[in-house]
């Protein structure tokens, strides 16, 4: 450590860390619009530039490494003055928009202008006025808020290693853009909405469904149920104030029938059952010499992913749906049975921590004469939205338990959230399936944690070995596909999740790159799976009466029919 | 059975470790053959670079062959490089055995026949002559003139030109016989590359591209930082609009520039040079292509050059339109494959450059001077030039001066030298106004200061930069207003778009610049144009410093230089088109007002007739009246009017 000044203090520096590294430890404030934690800065917005001594122009602080003696001033007159020009200049071509737009109150340009004093306009310019791109079923962009901060492409390139989106044109024509002008729809696009999470305006976000939820739930004749996914509940109560982490799935069961929703379903249900199918599958596959390494498919940025760049291991994908998907097939059958109602009046609705699932949705794949096996799905931040303009919050509701006859799960279907969450519960599973036994010592700590690949090699019986890999984020699935692909052949089963982290880190979540929330909602699900009485999937009794009654036995003809899926190679779209 | 010139050639390249005093005598003929001493035939000299192509050289080339031809006349015909002198392309030169070289002026196609047939008979025309070479070994000319007295070339210090027009720019032998390659022979014998990056700080070099930064410091940043691998880089990419300089080094002298990379290269430890060579100079691409492959063929690039141990692999990458890929960090991003944009720096390129490895960049002629640095040695470089600039610098002298062109001076000469000696003073004898230097990062010189020396701290103090050589002379029918804005329109079409001060800011200054030249029947009253123009104004200067204070890269920071630079020595241009909406030099087309004077128009309705845009009204034998917001100032009216009625303001 050494000792620099700033503003005229003395604090400590060390050698390697940026001015605005210092000065965040030390809660001096600088602004920023472009910088990310993790990534290399890239100096691009000109908005945490602060005066150094001995520089002439003003230097920025995310990019400018400390250096014993230097004297900084953040906020002298002509740091100052740069900072708000800069930001006048943004508004000066920025649509007049805000009391209409999406980012109205939660804006990072809204709070810098305001933060610093802007309350002229001197600056004048041709309003924004790009073509809206309203083709995904995900992400909606709208070019004209764009403030070409970069955060989006830096995320898909260098953290997706997708590139969907890059800068085109170059002055004051530049802007954010898909090859070729495509809409999203036509792009190679996986729609994992990390672009979403890190826009600071509203030129990024989801495809919103709240308004057909809505109309559903006001229509008599529809039977509107609603299944929420693993991190929900230990992410909702961030957006209402809520230490983070903090799990309130009791409050939320209690919040969602207040809005209306007609029967409650906890998607770690259809986890179980997703378990129970890939657990199957890859006994099946270790036992008959199938394609291995056996690769999950629960993640629908995954499969897009692999779609277009792996489409050679199309055949090593899993062939089970997704959690969601699993549960909006029993839903529309199982469950439309028990009932009585025909299918077609069921309004099927997921809250998912993701974008990509409201692609998932809308797969050809996943409807059954016509009918959807989900209609719609919502992120984490839509279903806050919803509570709100209900005119409830989290304060306003009894814990109320999840309805029959999908309430119960275990808690491997609850850590699915995390990234290596889905790997240790198929392994408790997997074991049974193999051995007959029941896996005692459960925790797979090699497979836990925010590390972008993990591996572990788990002794089954005395002849057999497993090796598994967890990747997260796409960056990462790329290294260990790319090993299988070089001939490395000691893995028996790949977990991949699109998001870094896992879904407790998806699209859909709370916005911003804040990895100590991240970690606390990680914590919450292992935390409610060391407590909780039923760890294994097929212990699950919910699960034992649905294959009892309705499937089988996994990997049965029902199963296959409503659990499992195709997939399609998608080379073309990188033309 | 090989070529006997390339075997010549080979032994000239074996030949560099000796001092050409010991080599043979064979040896030592033949090089007085390559310096065009001992002509055997007549040799025809043109000149065909890009300057003397655009004159129409391709031609003059061709029409000299087939009389050749025609006449059974047995000649060499040689393909030179840019001398320099522009203006009076296409420039052919003709030697006969035994006698000087003589050049001369705009010689097209058509004049080829009449100056041959002179020239083959013992004459030499007075016409188109410039002059004659000096050459102490050949016979002179009586009564003619030498070229080195010519007022263009009288004043130069040619040394990084002193082969370009002279030589063949594809031969290695003819760059050998000027002592090409002594150096690098010298230095890969004697000297360590540490050494090396010591000899070139003292002898006081610059960059040339414009930042004038000590060269070799700059290498030596590079030689200290170890690693596996360490990249050369040469910035070809000459973007500045009016600067040609390095284009002509590279098409008239590419072998001087890539003993300067060799040189350089040795420096820091690269085993890898790369040229950035913008795509519009495809000439010069196959120049440097050509120099490369024969230097590759002598063992001059490659493994173990002239047995010292050290390799080198030179490639040429070529740019995609781009001026922003003249900045360092944008070339390196450009190299990699990626959208040119400036990465953050530090860390600098010598520490982490392209593809994250050591790298060092240098500008054409910061690199073209080496050579004759490790010849002659650093006393010998700086013993011209000031106290901080030392030896010479290139010029791309263009705009209303009478000899445009390409010329070279020592640092330290005055401005006024270069306008009025050199260049021959203004075009049709007008007035000098300005002289901008630097293109879009530079500023103007006004009159007040034709006496500036030209060195880099000097131009600093009257706003203007050293730049790396266009040199634009203006007259007093410039606009200084429009000056300022054709720059700024550069600056904003060339901006990557990475940082909001460049993208956004220079759009403002731009957009600002445009009103102030619009007319008030252009602006829109319901968008309140005219209080945002008068705003915009207001904030000109605030907006121009916050980007030079916080902009990205050089592009930005410097882009506000021609406004604020012409604000400064030009206010008054810039009141008038503000306040009066007057353009005084008569250039802003939509601030001229036509006006018709009553005294004198008799009311024939000529000008109202040939009005395009019914401006003018009037009854027969009335005094017209033109309508200033329905006047598209097509000067129709001044053209057709026989009474001289109509005044341009």
């Amino acid at each position: 450590m050494f000792e620099i000044q700033v503003n005229d203090k003395t604090i400590k520096a060390k050698k390697g860390e940026t001015i605005l590294d210092a000065c965040k430890r030390t809660d001096i404030y600088i602004p920023t619009i472009c910088y990310m934690e993790g990534l290399e800065p890239t100096g691009a917005c000109r908005v945490c530039v602060v005066e150094l001594e001995g520089q002439d122009g003003l230097v920025t602080a995310c990019a400018t490494p400390v250096e014993e003696g230097m004297e900084i001033q953040t906020h002298s007159q002509r740091a100052v003055r740069a900072r708000k020009t800069n930001i006048e200049l943004i508004l000066a071509d920025h649509p007049d928009d805000c009391l209409y737009c999406v980012r109205n109150g939660d804006c990072e340009l809204q709070v810098l202008a305001e933060d610093l004093g802007v309350r002229q306009r001197r600056y004048f310019g041709d309003k924004n006025e790009y073509d809206l791109d309203d083709s995904s079923p995900a992400i909606k962009r709208d070019p004209s808020k764009c403030i070409l901060c970069g955060k989006c492409v830096r995320v898909c390139e260098e953290v997706q290693t997708v590139s969907a989106i890059d800068f085109v044109n170059r002055g004051s024509e530049t802007i954010v853009d898909t090859a070729y002008e495509e809409g999203l729809n036509l792009s190679n696009c996986v729609y994992c909405g990390q672009c979403v999470r890190v826009c600071p305006t509203g030129a990024l976000r989801e495809q919103s469904h709240i308004k057909e939820v809505k109309e559903a739930i006001n229509n008599p004749d529809k039977m509107v149920v609603v299944q929420n996914a693993p991190s929900i509940s230990v992410t909702i109560g961030e957006e209402f104030g809520l230490r983070k982490g903090k799990d309130v799935v009791g409050i939320m069961n209690g919040v969602l029938r207040r809005l209306g929703f007609d029967r409650v379903f906890p998607t770690s249900f259809s986890a179980d059952l997703t378990i129970m199918e890939e657990a199957a599958e890859l006994v099946e596959r270790i036992e008959n010499d199938g394609d291995l390494p056996l690769i999950t498919s629960c993640s629908p940025g995954w499969i897009k992913f692999m779609e277009e760049y792996y489409p050679d291991f199309i055949d090593n994908v899993s062939t089970c749906r997704s959690p969601q998907q699993m549960m909006g097939a029993v839903i529309k059958s199982y469950f439309a049975e028990e009932e009585g109602i025909d299918p077609e009046n069921i309004y099927s609705v997921a809250i998912m921590p993701c974008t990509a699932k409201k692609f998932e949705a809308e797969r050809p794949e996943h409807t059954r004469g016509g009918n959807p096996d989900i209609d719609a799905v919502l992120t984490t931040r839509e279903f806050a939205r919803m509570i709100e303009l209900a005119g409830l919050d989290l304060s306003d509701a009894e814990p109320e338990g999840h309805d029959t006859p999908f309430g119960e799960r275990s808690s491997a279907g609850k850590i699915f959230g995390a990234s290596g969450g889905v790997m240790e519960a198929a392994v408790r599973t997997a074991y049974n399936f193999i051995t007959g036994e029941d896996l005692e010592d459960m925790d797979l700590e090699s497979v836990r944690g925010l590390n972008g690949v993990k591996e572990a090699k788990i002794q089954i019986t005395e002849d057999l070995e497993i090796g598994v890999a967890v990747a997260s984020g796409l960056k990462n699935a790329r290294k260990i596909l790319d090993q299988v692909k070089e001939g490395r052949d000691d893995i028996h089963f790949i977990e991949v999740m699109t998001c870094p982290g896992g879904c407790i880190n998806g699209g859909g979540q709370p916005r911003g790159m804040d990895m100590e929330a991240v970690k606390s909602r990680m914590k919450a699900l292992y935390n409610i799976d060391k407590t909780d009485k039923v760890r294994r999937s097929y212990e699950n009794n919910a699960i034992k009466r649905i294959y009892d009654e309705f499937l089988g036995e996994p990997l049965s003809e029902k199963s296959h029919e409503l659990l499992h899926t195709t997939y399609k190679k998608r080379e073309d779209v990188l033309l | 059975m090989p070529n006997t010139s390339t075997n010549i050639r080979s032994e000239l390249v074996q030949s560099l470790n000796k001092n050409p005093g010991d080599w043979s005598q064979d040896l030592q003929d033949e090089l007085k053959n390559y310096q065009h001493k001992e002509l055997e035939k007549p040799i025809i000299y043109i000149g065909t670079g890009t300057c003397g192509l655009g004159a129409g050289a391709g031609d003059t080339l061709k029409e000299v062959k087939d009389y050749l031809e025609r006449n059974d006349i047995d000649a060499e015909v040689k393909e030179v490089g840019c001398i320099g002198f522009c203006v009076e392309e296409p420039l052919v030169d003709i030697q006969l055995p035994g006698r000087t070289r003589v050049g001369f002026s705009e010689i097209t196609e058509d004049k080829v026949e009449g100056l041959l047939d002179s020239v083959f008979n013992g004459q030499i025309p007075a016409e188109h002559l410039v002059g004659q070479f000096k050459d102490q070994d050949l016979e002179p000319y009586e009564d003619i003139d030498y070229i080195e007295d010519h007022p263009f070339f009288r004043n130069q210090t040619r040394r990084v030109l002193e082969n370009c027009g002279r030589v063949e720019p594809t031969s290695l032998e003819e760059y050998i016989a000027q002592d090409g390659f002594q150096g690098l022979a010298k230095i890969l014998r004697t000297t360590t590359p540490e050494e090396l990056c010591d000899l070139i700080k003292d002898s006081g070099l610059r960059g040339r591209g414009g930042a004038g930064f000590p060269t070799g410091l700059k290498w030596k940043f590079a030689l200290d930082n170890a690693a596996e691998q360490k990249y050369f880089i040469c910035n070809a990419d000459e973007g500045d609009p009016g600067a040609f300089m390095d284009r002509a080094v590279i098409e008239g002298d590419p072998y001087r520039l890539l003993e300067g990379m060799i040189l350089g290269s040795y420096a820091i430890g690269a085993s890898k040079a790369i040229v950035y060579i913008r795509a519009e100079y495809p000439l010069a691409i196959t120049r440097l292509n050509h120099a490369i492959s024969v230097l590759k063929e002598e063992g001059l690039l490659g493994d173990n050059i002239l047995n010292s141990g050290f390799n080198l692999e030179i490639k040429i990458k070529k740019g995609a339109g781009a001026f922003v890929c003249g900045e360092e960090t944008a070339m390196i991003n450009s190299i990699q494959g990626k959208r040119g944009m400036p990465s953050p720096r530090p860390p600098y390129p010598a520490e982490k450059g392209l593809f994250n490895k050591p790298t060092n960049i240098n500008n054409v002629e910061t690199l073209a001077n080496v050579p004759g640095i490790a010849r002659n040695g650093p006393e010998w470089f700086k013993s011209i030039g000031t106290e901080d600039s030392k030896g010479t610098k290139v010029f791309a002298v263009s705009g209303d001066v009478k000899n445009t062109g390409l010329l070279e001076v020592e640092m330290g000469v005055r401005l006024k030298e270069i306008v009025y000696n050199i260049g021959g003073g203004i075009a049709d004898d007008n007035e000098f106004k300005a002289a901008q230097i630097g293109g879009p990062s530079g500023g103007c010189v006004p009159k007040q200061h034709l006496d500036i020396e030209i060195d880099y701290e000097t131009l600093q103090e009257v706003g203007a930069v050293m730049g790396s050589g266009g040199l634009v002379i203006m007259d007093e029918n410039t606009c200084m207003v429009d000056v300022a804005k054709f720059f700024m329109d550069f600056i904003q079409r060339e901006s990557c778009g990475k940082c909001i001060p460049c993208r956004e800011g220079t759009r403002r200054m731009l957009d600002t610049l445009k009103a102030i030249t619009r007319s008030r029947s252009q602006e829109d009253k319901s968008k309140h144009e005219s209080l945002k123009r008068f705003k915009s104004v207001v904030y000109l200067k605030r907006l121009a410093n916050v980007i030079q204070d916080s902009a990205h890269c050089g592009l930005g920071q410097t882009g506000p230089n021609p406004v604020l630079s012409t604000l400064r020595w030009f206010r008054d241009e810039y009141e008038k088109h503000i306040y009066e909406r007057t353009c005084p030099a008569g250039v802003c087309k939509n601030l001229i007002t036509y006006n018709v004077d009553e005294d004198k128009c008799v009311g024939c309705t000529l000008c109202a007739q040939k009005c395009p845009s019914d401006a003018i009204k009037g009854k027969q034998q009335v005094p017209h009246y033109i309508v200033d917001e329905e006047c598209v100032r097509c000067g129709q009216c001044v053209e057709v009017c026989r009474f001289d009625a109509i005044n341009v303001k």
